[in-house]
């Protein structure tokens, strides 16, 4: 790496624990060499990281306190395909869905730092695709509790009345950041295939020049989504 | 130089610095697939008690941490952003005991109150 591509504060940038201290303590912008789009998005997802942070803690808590039985994720989410039901099937295909999208997004940041943007449009497309699935089985899922299975945020027939308050709260907030996600996917497979990251193209909202860095800051919330359904997945789900 | 409009030139140096090989995501995908294979299992064969509640939360802190190392690229980022990132959700730890020690409480006091309603409202004993 040539120097002159280097920030002039880059130049003498300590690694490890000294440069830890150093950056922090330089009275300057303490993340050295971080685009403020990256920054931003980091500080954004600590912050949803404490709203999800709270919702599980509050499951706990209403699981813990709760004298009725709480009823068997591995029951309630079974589904049966002809045959006999197959545990929390849905639950394990809306996993790996979600795990497929994320590792094509990972791809498309990797491509797009190479400036290939065709392949970065159609991981992009393909990340998207995958999302609005997984959207799909969320609404597939929800259909089936509500109207088959006649759970309620107030009650239901299986058990604990907490459990529908959590499973709404809690997968709903998520499937939001899916949703958003998946918005978000679209516009920019439509940006990259437009070619307005390689011109740096004005955004029509920030008036910022486009960027390959935009699809890993966009990465960063797609994997965040990953990482949260993750905790769901083995706190709401199998515990 | 190439510099952007507010001075900075990171822009090209981060770009440099991004080209990860393609293998290392395969790798890590491949491991995600294996380990959610793994914690559909515990649920697939019923694995009950202890050994359920560890492999759950193995599979899910191992699946996490792949995610923010490689996926998020906490692993090529200066500790001064690591840090940032990964200390102040452990802040959550202490709502996660408060919320425990609440909800034995809370536990507790609704058996002794239901159980004291189940006395009063118990039918009177035929030999009175």
């Amino acid at each position: 790496m040539s120097t002159e591509t280097m920030a002039p504060d880059s130049l003498e940038l300590k690694p490890g624990l000294a440069g830890f201290f150093d950056d922090w303590s330089s009275d300057q912008r303490a993340f050295k060499g971080v685009p403020w789009g990256k920054a931003m998005m980091w500080i954004f997802l600590v912050s949803d990281t404490f709203i999800f942070g709270c919702f599980l803690a509050s499951y706990m808590t209403v699981r813990v306190s709760t004298l009725d039985p709480w009823p068997s994720a591995s029951e309630v989410f079974a589904l049966s395909f002809g045959g006999a039901p197959i545990p929390l099937i849905l639950i394990a295909i809306m996993t790996f869905v979600l795990i497929t999208s994320s590792g094509t997004m990972a791809l498309a940041v990797n491509y797009g730092y190479r400036k290939n943007k065709w392949v970065t449009f159609w991981l992009l497309l393909a990340t998207a695709l995958l999302g609005a699935t997984f959207v799909g089985m969320q609404v597939f899922e929800w259909s089936k509790l509500i109207l088959e299975e006649g759970v309620r945020p107030w009650g239901n027939p299986m058990g604990a009345a907490q459990f529908g308050s959590v499973f709404f709260m809690v997968t709903g907030f998520h499937g939001f950041h899916v949703s958003i996600g998946v918005i978000f996917l679209f516009i920019f497979s439509y940006k990259v295939a437009r070619g307005h990251l390689d011109d740096q193209t004005q955004g029509w909202f920030t008036k910022r020049g486009g960027n390959y860095e935009e699809i890993e800051i966009l990465g960063l919330y797609w994997h965040f989504v990953d990482l949260v359904w993750v905790f769901i997945f083995a706190f709401f789900y199998l515990w | 130089m190439d510099h952007t409009a507010d001075g900075h030139t990171q822009v090209v140096r981060e770009e440099e610095a991004i080209q990860h090989p393609l293998g290392v995501y395969f790798k890590i995908w491949i491991l995600l697939f294996v380990l959610s294979a793994l914690s559909y299992a515990v649920d697939f064969y019923q694995v009950q008690g202890y050994l359920r509640w560890f492999l759950i939360l193995l599979f899910m802190v191992l699946k996490a941490g792949l995610i923010i190392a490689v996926f998020m690229h906490m692993v090529w980022e200066r500790l001064a952003m690591v840090y940032f990132i990964l200390l102040p959700p452990v802040l959550l730890l202490t709502l996660v005991a408060i919320g425990s020690l609440e909800a034995d409480w809370t536990f507790f006091q609704r058996g002794v109150y239901f159980l004291k309603e189940l006395i009063l409202e118990a039918p009177a004993s035929p030999h009175h």
